[in-house]
């Protein structure tokens, strides 16, 4: 039996990052908002409590944070002509649930993408030629500018809290910080957060050989913070606990932690826990949105839930999954290369060197997700892909975030997996190894992309969200310079041992290892209906009250973590939201 | 403060933690915080889940893949088996978080992930007694009847599948070997890692989770042991 809630002025689908952005700045406007979340309520205290919190087992090894994928998942393969299979446990990425979402679990690593990305069809083009791309990539400028972002960027990083060392302030060159970063407005609100001898060791090495190694950017508070909400952050104690874990110091940027409780207070705002949402209901002519019909698990019952606008604010495969099975948009078709929802799907590639010294002592448990030091100086900007041969770049870093032995043990490789050997080398190695790392950008093609799985279905009885991916030729030439590039500065390091962990010609998708969570697109944002979901303001094409955040709506994928950018997307949509839309409710475009 | 049946006091963690604040930047105090009484044997301990002759196998199997010769606990002294009995009647044990619906395709490729219709505690039960009949027939015994060197072999061989489990099967020894490691690894409240032991031995502090002014310390190797999420001090 359906019942039907009492109208709301806006839904949010999701409360994580963009639902709780989405949340306060539309409450702040005065409307009513309901945010509707599928997974459990938690709050730093009692959920992300010590020492109950920092239990490798119970969230790094059996994920205790992570949506099950009993409940949600996706199914996968890596070609057209292959079957997909359900990805029935984790192992490469990692999707979150409950309020907060991923923004609980993430390492913090908090960046803006270089200037290139948000025109990067035209820069290619322009710059290199259009023979440099491959015949099957279909990456796209974004539909608004650097400049047009970046009061949102920084307002986001605010927010979030995020500690740095600024390296371009409004064009002026600042030494220690990145010199090829876009130029901000103003510095980071907090600054860098001391590094562990790993990042420190890279940072000489790198200055050594030429590059511009600066802190790695990220949403760990260094000092004591408040942010615009009067939200409180405390000086992070380096627990080592960052990744797959809630924060029990206040000290992790979350939702919980920089916007969450003030937006509890709010008497016109209000969350629902353990409802998930199954579809987005259209009036009758198409044009816009009613409402959603979400799944209430308290009560057993679906509910219609009507609203003016609708933001679809869950995680990326989420919000595109949502479009495909309420019938928003044209599904992309890779044969005939029309329709838009699904298209654009991308990940991201990673590689790196690991390097142990049988003398030094790293205490490797001391650490943070966004540890260290990096470098941009192989960045996208940075490349001549004409004469490398692909398009993409990537930053690397290095810093130790976690020394948990559980699924944290670097030994070198001839090392028997079990044994006397194994006992034998966790004893002389655990501490004594550093990592270098490479996150690299992953272009769009032709033939990755998301839509409805034909076989399986999710417990609501909803065709599953259906993943095409494999590493591209132009993606693995870019790992493999970056592997290139980085041997001499390993070496240079004079290590006892090293050994490199790049993906080679011919590699193959593996869903095993734990990989990246940086899954986007599916419903880019584009300045043409025929090949993006969204315009320049996330506002859907097909129904104008309908908006749709997060990396989903990234053309490609950049070469950094998400989630700077998808904060700063959702502070310029709702800016339009508040200023162009709620007084003239239209097409923005 | 209401404290969890079973497990020691959290005031006992209290006090760990103030004694360890007084002690800060003072090299190992040989004291603990309460003495515990030792657990049960692991020859008188009942498991939760696993049959005599599965629990036999576990205990000869993780003797081989820890073994207690050289440096380092063995998973033996660390309780290894009973961690893996646990793990196995639990959740994890019935695969209660994966999706387990059909159709299977469990001869899929590895790269595709778990792909079999049986949850990991169904893989021990079917794969034990298959693989005991191949030690059987190769090497003469059952696995926890032959002597170390031979049980290593048969290990290998299993590791290599040189025996041809069927694919339902096929992650019998990638779950053994990870369980082992798990045990070995995690907090002792789970049953593995007795006395801290294992992190005792590569140096983990466990759940001190606090090493603001150690950060700045480099190449220095952080001299306290570690303590456990209910408050044991190792």
């Amino acid at each position: 039996m359906a019942r039907t809630e009492k109208k709301k002025d806006v839904v949010l689908v999701g409360f994580g990052w963009t639902g709780a952005i989405m949340g306060i700045e539309l409450a702040n406007e005065g409307l009513d908002v309901l945010a509707l979340e599928r997974g459990h309520d938690q709050a730093t205290v009692p959920d992300f409590q010590y020492p109950n919190m920092i239990d490798e087992l119970k969230y790094g090894i059996r994920y205790g944070m992570m949506e099950k994928p009993a409940n949600t998942t996706v199914t996968i393969r890596r070609s057209l002509d292959e079957e997909a299979l359900p990805y029935r446990s984790l192992g490469t990425f990692l999707l979150g649930t409950g309020v907060g979402g991923a923004g609980t679990h993430w390492n913090g690593l908090n960046w803006r993408p270089m200037q290139s990305e948000y025109r990067l069809k035209s820069y290619v083009t322009e710059k290199f030629g259009a023979g440099v791309m491959t015949e099957d990539m279909t990456i796209q400028d974004y539909p608004m500018t650097y400049d047009e972002l970046e009061p949102h960027f920084d307002r986001f990083e605010k927010v979030a809290g995020i500690s740095g060392t600024a390296g371009n302030v409004n064009g002026k060159i600042i030494e220690g910080g990145n010199p090829f970063e876009a130029p901000r407005s103003d510095e980071y609100p907090m600054p860098a957060m001391p590094s562990t001898w790993d990042g420190v060791k890279f940072r000489d090495a790198a200055k050594a050989a030429g590059y511009h190694p600066f802190p790695s950017p990220g949403g760990i508070a260094s000092k004591d913070y408040v942010n615009e909400y009067n939200m409180q952050m405390g000086p992070c104690n380096h627990c080592g606990f960052c990744e797959r874990y809630g924060c029990y110091n206040y000290s992790k940027s979350s939702p919980q932690t920089a916007i969450i409780d003030a937006l509890k207070r709010k008497k016109n705002f209000e969350y629902r826990v353990n409802s998930e949402v199954l579809r987005v209901e259209k009036s009758t002519d198409g044009k816009t949105v009613t409402g959603v019909t979400y799944f209430d698990h308290k009560t057993g019952e679906e509910v219609f839930q009507p609203a003016d606008l609708v933001i679809l604010t869950a995680f990326a495969l989420n919000n595109v999954h949502l479009m495909l099975v309420s019938g928003i948009g044209q599904p992309y078709d890779p044969n005939t290369n029309e329709g838009v929802v699904g298209r654009n799907y991308a990940y991201q590639i990673t590689g790196g060197y690991t390097l142990f010294f049988k003398d030094e002592d790293f205490n490797p448990f001391i650490g943070t997700g966004a540890n260290g030091f990096c470098i941009d100086d192989f960045g996208i900007d940075n490349i001549d892909f004409a004469k490398e041969g692909f398009v993409g770049g990537a930053y690397w870093r290095a810093g130790q975030t976690n020394g948990q032995p559980g699924h944290t043990m670097p030994l070198p490789s001839g090392t028997p997996s079990w044994g006397a050997g194994w006992k034998k080398g966790i004893g002389e190695w655990y501490g004594h190894a550093m990592n270098i790392g490479a996150h690299g950008s992953v272009m769009s093609y032709r033939g990755h992309y998301l839509d409805l799985d034909p076989t399986y279905k999710d417990r609501h009885g909803r065709p599953m969200l259906r993943m095409t991916y494999n590493w591209h030729p132009n993606e693995i030439r870019q790992t493999q310079f970056m592997k290139q590039k980085m041997e001499p500065i390993a070496k240079s390091m004079n290590p006892t041992t090293l050994q490199e962990g790049f993906k080679k010609e011919g590699a193959m998708f593996d869903v095993r290892p734990y990989q990246t969570t940086h899954n986007t697109g599916g419903t880019v944002t584009g300045d043409d209906p025929k090949t993006s979901v969204l315009n320049r303001y996330l506002q859907s094409w097909d129904c104008h009250n309908l908006f749709v955040m997060g990396a989903n709506t990234f053309p490609q994928n950049t070469q950094y973590n998400p989630t700077g950018m998808v904060g700063g997307l959702a502070y310029w949509a709702v800016n339009a939201i508040r200023k162009d839309y709620l007084p003239n409710p239209r097409p923005l475009v | 403060m209401r404290d969890v049946p079973g497990l020691p006091s959290r005031r006992t963690f209290l006090k760990a933690s103030a004694a360890s604040a007084a002690i800060a930047g003072i090299a190992a105090v040989p004291a603990k915080a309460e003495v515990k009484p030792e657990p049960v044997a692991l020859t008188e301990y009942k498991p939760d889940c696993l049959k005599p002759s599965e629990w036999a196998f576990v205990m000869a199997a993780v003797a081989r893949l820890i073994p207690s010769d050289g440096e380092g606990p063995g998973a033996i002294e660390t309780r290894v088996p009973v961690f893996i009995d646990k793990q196995l009647a639990g959740d994890y044990g019935k695969a209660s978080d994966w999706y387990m619906v059909g159709p299977y395709q469990p001869a899929a490729s590895p790269l595709r992930g778990w792909q079999t219709p049986l949850a990991p505690l169904e893989i021990y039960q079917q794969a034990i007694p298959l693989f005991d009949d191949w030690c059987k027939t190769t090497h003469g015994k059952i696995f926890a009847e032959l002597d170390a060197e031979t049980q290593d072999k048969a290990l290998t061989s299993l590791q290599k599948d040189e025996m041809k489990i069927k694919p339902e099967l096929r992650e019998f020894f990638g779950i053994l070997l990870a369980n082992t490691k798990e045990g070995y690894f995690s907090d002792p409240m789970y049953g593995g890692n007795h006395g801290m032991a294992a992190w005792k031995y590569i140096g983990f502090p466990g759940a001190r989770g606090s090493y603001r002014e150690w950060v700045g310390k480099h190449n220095v190797k952080y001299p306290l042991g570690p303590v456990s999420i209910s408050g044991e001090r190792g």
